[in-house]
């Protein structure tokens, strides 16, 4: 236990990070696929993590709101220890909004009530007081027109714009992002990237398992590269897109840029 | 200078494309197999309608006081007609009947007032759970507010078959819910319970359920600690089916992606306020061709209580056949339930038609 205390005393010192990963491991049955994660990210910082399939970018991302469950090691959101205390999970989902790949809205509810079902239920918020901050954000996206349809009748650029606002409306204080683009035609994947860059520059912290590379481009504070479940390289997007510092980067970028 | 694209005015369609004519064409006559197979079942139809039409209306008896009066060679409704207040109510007291009424045309207003909009349907639901089956037990059984006690023993009849459904489907739907939930649990004793309720349960057969209900239960309760046979069967029939129910659910349960848990996990939704407010309503509108399935098989299903000496309506209806005054009416009798029960699961069939078009919310492009 001495081990994890002093883990914890570390991360208490760090300065302003909002989230940490101190040696974490995971394993789906016998395959390691979080090797010895080491990473903390400040507040307010725009986080790109990026690698080839099956290098561990959505499984560690998705570790953030306990999605998936680490098996070893410490992962802490503002403070609080993710463990199997479900107050504690509780707690981070709700400071932790999370877009998913295929939007993942719920077809039974109108857009309206897709936005306000978490406020509602989850921050004990008035109907009447959920359903002026859902129409703020849907304004905000661009799509307050469709509020009565069902999430069946939409397109799929609108879909994931309807999905960031659903995040946005439980107010929280880091965005997640996985492959938020990667399940879109491409004419759609601006109008979400759009939405995505305008969050950034308000100072939400994120982080974004992006589909392409023009978003780290453009906003990223850092951008980290993963292989084989290890975090590779981390780097400002100018140093790590013109000065890869290892093999396994420049041979990631050459495939990615060159095609 | 840009041309402008108008395009032409559509054409109307030939008479062989639409109206009766095209309707038989197409349908009946469209290739000599199809005329074939049109020809030979309005032969059928000849051979078996105007016979059957003959026996049921033309030459039918429809009153009289025993089997002598029918002498028409037709049907003997006049046995179904003497016969009517027993098929209904069983040895229900003529002179209380009403009181059965009474409590059948709430049900039907309190059901009715779920088409209107505006009415809040949570609370309603809970009138119709709570307070509605109290009213009803007292206005059954009487023995308070001044009415009449009728012991249930004299329940029969049409009303016990509707009872026994509608209790049945009413309760075992949540409990088919529950059971399914817990299957799926990461809870080992939770999950471990319900499977081996549902597995012992679904292979026994109802009327094993029933006779253990009826029989066994007495033998093993200490003496006065004894219980109301209907109510022993009731439960016997809600965990039967409930099983059945649990099973179909599940099946919902697994069709529904698992983004939706995801999503509503990530929300910081607790784990039954993303059942009830994602998972279930998505699942159980999927499962609704399955529950009806098995809401009929159950309506039908009352009718084994005959065998633990409850006359049902058919019960009834088959005592009523070894009337010595009304020998060979056999026939008419099976004719009266068989369409009885059709209407009655006819109408389930496109209720639960309805339901489904009304629930069918923007699906479709998902």
């Amino acid at each position: 236990m001495t081990d994890r205390n002093m883990a914890l005393a570390q991360l208490e010192q760090g300065e302003q990070a909002i989230i940490e990963f101190k040696d974490v491991n995971k394993w789906y049955g016998e395959f390691h696929v979080l090797k010895n994660i080491n990473f903390s990210i400040k507040k307010g910082e725009r986080i790109v993590v990026c690698g080839p399939s099956g290098s561990g970018k959505s499984t560690m991302t998705r570790c953030i709101n306990r999605l998936e469950e680490h098996q070893k090691g410490i992962i802490s959101v503002d403070g609080i220890e993710m463990n199997d205390n479900l107050k504690n999970i509780e707690t981070i989902r709700k400071d932790v909004g999370m877009v998913f790949q295929h939007f993942n809205l719920f077809p039974h509810l109108s857009i309206l009530e897709n936005l306000t079902l978490a406020p509602i239920w989850v921050r004990k918020m008035p109907k009447k007081k959920a359903e002026e901050l859902a129409m703020h954000y849907l304004e905000r996206v661009k799509i307050a027109n469709q509020a009565l349809k069902y999430p069946g009748q939409l397109s799929g650029g609108q879909q994931q714009r309807v999905a960031i606002a659903r995040g946005l409306c439980m107010q929280p204080r880091i965005m997640l992002f996985d492959e938020p683009t990667s399940a879109l035609d491409p004419e759609m994947i601006k109008e979400v990237l759009d939405v995505m860059v305008q969050l950034a520059e308000e100072g939400m912290t994120m982080v974004c398992v992006p589909h392409e590379m023009g978003f780290a481009k453009t906003v990223a504070d850092r951008v980290v590269f993963m292989d084989a479940g290890e975090i590779v390289e981390a780097n400002e997007p100018q140093e790590f897109f013109n000065n890869p510092q290892h093999d396994r980067t420049q041979l990631f970028l050459s495939q990615i840029l060159n095609h | 200078m840009a041309i402008e694209f108008k395009p032409s005015p559509s054409l109307p369609p030939p008479s062989t494309a639409v109206g009766p004519v095209a309707w038989v064409r197409h349908n009946l006559l469209s290739s000599p197999l199809n005329i074939i197979l049109t020809i030979f079942s309005l032969y059928i139809l000849y051979l078996l309608i105007p016979p059957l039409i003959e026996w049921g209306v033309i030459n039918a008896t429809w009153t009289g006081s025993s089997n002598k009066a029918c002498t028409g060679g037709g049907a003997c409704w006049a046995f179904i007609n003497s016969y009517f207040e027993q098929f209904m109510y069983g040895f229900y007291p003529s002179d209380q009947t009403w009181r059965v009424n009474l409590a059948l045309v709430i049900l039907v207003l309190l059901v009715a007032i779920f088409a209107i909009k505006k009415i809040n349907r949570f609370y309603l639901t809970l009138v119709i759970i709570l307070p509605y089956p109290i009213l009803a037990y007292y206005l059954f059984s009487g023995g308070a507010f001044g009415l009449e006690p009728v012991e249930t023993a004299k329940w029969g009849g049409l009303f016990l078959t509707i009872l026994l459904g509608v209790i049945g489907i009413v309760a075992s739907f949540p409990l088919g819910a529950l059971l399914a939930l817990g299957r799926r649990s990461n809870m080992p004793v939770a999950k471990a319970v319900c499977v081996i309720f549902i597995e012992t349960i679904r292979a026994v057969p109802l009327i094993t359920i029933l006779f253990m209900a009826s029989v066994m239960i007495p033998l093993f309760l200490p003496d006065g600690l004894n219980f109301n046979k209907l109510l022993r069967v009731l439960i016997g029939i809600v965990l039967f089916s409930s099983a059945y129910m649990a099973e179909v659910i599940r099946g919902g349960l697994q069709a529904i992606p698992k983004g939706q848990y995801e999503a509503a996990d990530a929300m910081g939704l607790t784990y039954w306020q993303s059942m009830s407010l994602i998972i279930l309503p998505q699942a159980l509108k999927l499962v609704i061709p399955g529950t009806v399935n098995t809401f009929i098989g159950l309506f039908k299903d009352t009718t084994l209580v005959y065998i633990v000496g409850m006359f049902d309506f058919l019960g009834r209806i088959q005592a009523a056949n070894h009337d010595t005054n009304w020998l060979g009416t056999t026939v008419e009798g099976y004719v009266f339930a068989a369409f009885v029960y059709w209407a009655f699961c006819f109408g389930m069939s496109r209720y639960s038609m309805a339901l489904e078009r009304k629930l069918e919310t923007g699906h479709k492009r998902n």
